[in-house]
């Protein structure tokens, strides 16, 4: 058994002139929840799709469970489990019908039984004779969860699962994802949720087909030498736009009635704050959150890609 | 576990699969079984490749009973039915062009005493041939349909006006359907038009609707193969097609008492083997087809050279040569020998066995081509 559950080196899509995924190498060990984040568009749903087989490598190459992602993408569709960004289960089947078929397919041993569990584990069995298509989101989720981990796949890779859920919905999926991984499965999930990153072991973090960083949040927030003042007050409102066009300021923005302005030079956003701010408000140091790190590098990323085009 | 058991348990998962969606769409199912009940209504009853009782105007200017002989001569031959008389000769082209009648008989003055004279007068029969199939029957046995009528009149004395047996005399015997019913032919051949129409057009959207909801990307992420895929999503089609072929069996014994004189057992056998054929060829469809849309046209596309070419609405030999060879591709042209041949002709294997191995290797062919469109990724 091999140490990485993926193990990607350079691995580049292209769709005709268009480049999805640009050289990117992933390399996750097993057993942990690793976030997977990104804008819109910064090629993690084709990333995960190179790893699982279900699209062609135009460069690069990668092991997924110790089994070659180019030649061997049978093996791993054994091992995986792959829930997609869009739900695509079988609107006209039940809940029931639609696990039965992927039990079948995956030529489970106690077919019935299995189904059972599984439905019973999700909390599926109240609803199981229920058309899938007439399911609400977050009960499509947790169909689709059911499905693709009833085959005891050794490896998850949700795409996008909690688009759209509502937060309950949201909790109760995260509590099922840490079950499973208590398991011992590894699991790649991709979000744009930032509580949901932090509630991942580590981070993947991808902008305009390109790896920007990986590894644990709290080194990712370190790594990324932002220093954040924040301000609460009375006509805090008027500032962001001003402080935007101060030098040295990466990003800010506002977090409920808090403004967050974040840089690396101390020194510049020092006097940035002393330029625009007002004696009324008061200015504090405090940790810049993932999100404020997550905004700066996806504008250095851009930057990057300007720069390199 | 050996890989066979192994393919077999997920031939069976799609099989279940859509068999549950196929009971859920109640839409198609209805229609599945609607289409070959409406076509035999349609085709059973309303086509008739003989037709009779075509409105016919006579124009005659005299009054005699050779006239009316002829004339009721003509009415009871079921081919020409009369109604319009005038005895203006000017009357004939408004009548013909006004499309009221497809045929002007006109017999001029005289008519009578010419032909006790023995001067062979003449009658016009003016024809709207613009659809020659309508009017060739009634046209071609004008001549037959006279001397027949006046036969009862030229008697004794007048015997010597009656035509002379030419120096041969030719016996026709036509086999398998003497009395030349239309139904006879079409009816059987129905059912390959069916089994053509339904069978490609359901298993053309097969895959097609898998991408357009997006499971498609599901099931490619799952382990299936796609033969596996393919067999199990055609299969419980087979059961749809032998529905209808029950039906039209049923119907042509019951309502339309179409002989059947072959064996019951090597129809089946081809019923089975031709819809495999279809069923083939709308999965390859469906492969192609980027949209359910696409694979509705690529579904007509198909049916129209097939009704028309395989001898189901004109004759086969009649066509030329490249038409034929066309037709030669379709499985229908080869369904229709087998079946009208066994139901008509009491044909047995020996005689159909090549119609049998065009079929087969048409499914070996189109289920490889298949196979090889069928995408195992999302390129």
């Amino acid at each position: 058994m091999t140490e990485l559950a993926i193990d990607v080196r350079g691995l580049v899509k292209r769709f005709g002139d268009k480049v999805a995924v640009d050289g990117v190498d992933i390399q996750l060990p097993r057993g942990q929840v690793w976030g997977f984040l990104g804008p819109n568009g910064s090629g993690k749903t084709t990333t995960i799709r190179m790893i699982c087989g279900l699209l062609t490598l135009s460069g690069g190459e990668g092991r997924c469970l110790g089994y070659d992602i180019k030649t061997e993408a049978e093996k791993i569709r054994r091992l995986t489990g792959y829930m997609t960004q869009k739900f695509s289960f079988w609107a006209d089947l039940t809940i029931r019908e639609n696990l039965e078929f992927v039990a079948r397919l995956y030529q489970l041993a106690d077919l019935k039984e299995t189904v059972d569990i599984t439905l019973d584990t999700l909390g599926l069995s109240d609803r199981q004779h229920q058309l899938a298509g007439a399911l609400s989101g977050g009960w499509k989720q947790r169909l689709a969860l059911a499905a693709v981990t009833m085959h005891k796949p050794q490896l998850l890779l949700l795409d996008e699962p909690t688009a759209g859920v509502d937060p309950q919905a949201r909790r109760d999926f995260w509590d099922q994802i840490h079950r499973i991984s208590s398991e011992g499965v590894t699991v790649l999930v991709s979000t744009h949720y930032m509580d949901e990153a932090e509630r991942c072991d580590r981070i993947v973090y991808l902008a305009h087909g390109r790896l920007i960083t990986q590894g644990p949040v709290a080194n990712i927030i370190e790594e990324s030498g932002l220093i954040t003042f924040s301000a609460v007050g009375d006509g805090i409102r008027k500032f962001a736009d001003a402080l935007l066009l101060e030098p040295g300021v990466e990003h800010a923005a506002y977090f409920g009635s808090a403004l967050h302005v974040s840089g690396t030079e101390r020194l510049l956003l020092q006097a940035a704050i002393a330029k625009v701010g007002n004696s009324d408000v008061v200015w504090t140091e405090e940790k810049p959150s993932l999100e404020d790190v997550f905004i700066a590098l996806m504008k250095r990323a851009g930057d990057d890609e300007r720069a390199y085009q | 576990m050996t890989s066979r058991s192994a393919s077999l348990s997920r031939i069976t998962a799609v099989f279940l699969k859509e068999l549950i969606q196929m009971r859920r769409d109640r839409l198609t199912f209805a229609m599945m079984v609607a289409i070959p009940i409406m076509q035999l209504v349609l085709f059973g009853f309303a086509i008739n490749n003989d037709p009779k009782n075509l409105p016919a105007a006579v124009i005659v200017e005299e009054q005699t009973p050779i006239v009316r002989t002829i004339l009721n001569g003509l009415q009871s031959s079921g081919y020409y039915d009369i109604v319009e008389q005038s005895s203006d000769p000017r009357d004939s082209a408004r009548l013909l062009a006004d499309g009221k009648v497809a045929f002007v008989v006109s017999i001029p003055a005289g008519f009578s005493k010419e032909l006790l004279r023995g001067n062979r007068p003449q009658i016009l029969i003016e024809a709207d041939a613009s659809d020659p199939a309508a009017s060739s029957n009634a046209i071609g046995r004008a001549e037959a349909i006279i001397n027949q009528a006046l036969r009862h009149d030229l008697k004794g004395p007048l015997a010597h006006l009656m035509p002379t047996p030419g120096p041969v005399e030719v016996v026709i015997h036509p086999r398998y359907n003497p009395e030349g019913i239309t139904q006879y032919n079409i009816v059987p051949g129905l059912l390959g038009v069916i089994i053509t129409m339904t069978m490609v057009m359901i298993t053309s959207v097969a895959m097609t609707r898998e991408s357009e909801t997006g499971t498609m990307e599901n099931l490619l992420a799952m382990p299936a193969r796609p033969y596996e895929v393919m067999v199990g999503k055609i299969a419980p089609y087979v059961m749809v097609g032998a529905v209808q072929t029950a039906i039209v069996l049923l119907a042509a014994k019951f309502l339309f008492d179409v002989p059947f004189a072959g064996s019951i057992g090597l129809l089946l056998i081809g019923v089975v083997v031709f819809i495999i054929a279809n069923l083939s060829l709308g999965f390859t469809f469906s492969t192609i087809a980027k949209s359910q849309m696409q694979a509705m046209q690529l579904t007509f596309f198909f049916f129209l050279p097939s009704l028309l070419l395989s001898g189901f609405m004109f004759p086969f030999r009649g066509m030329p040569d490249w038409a034929q060879r066309i037709g030669e591709v379709l499985p229908l042209t080869h369904f229709l020998r087998i079946i009208r041949g066994i139901m008509l002709k009491g044909a047995g294997f020996d005689s159909l066995k090549m119609e049998f191995l065009i079929l087969l290797v048409f499914i070996a062919v189109v289920g490889s081509l298949a196979i090889l469109r069928y995408k195992r990724t999302m390129d």
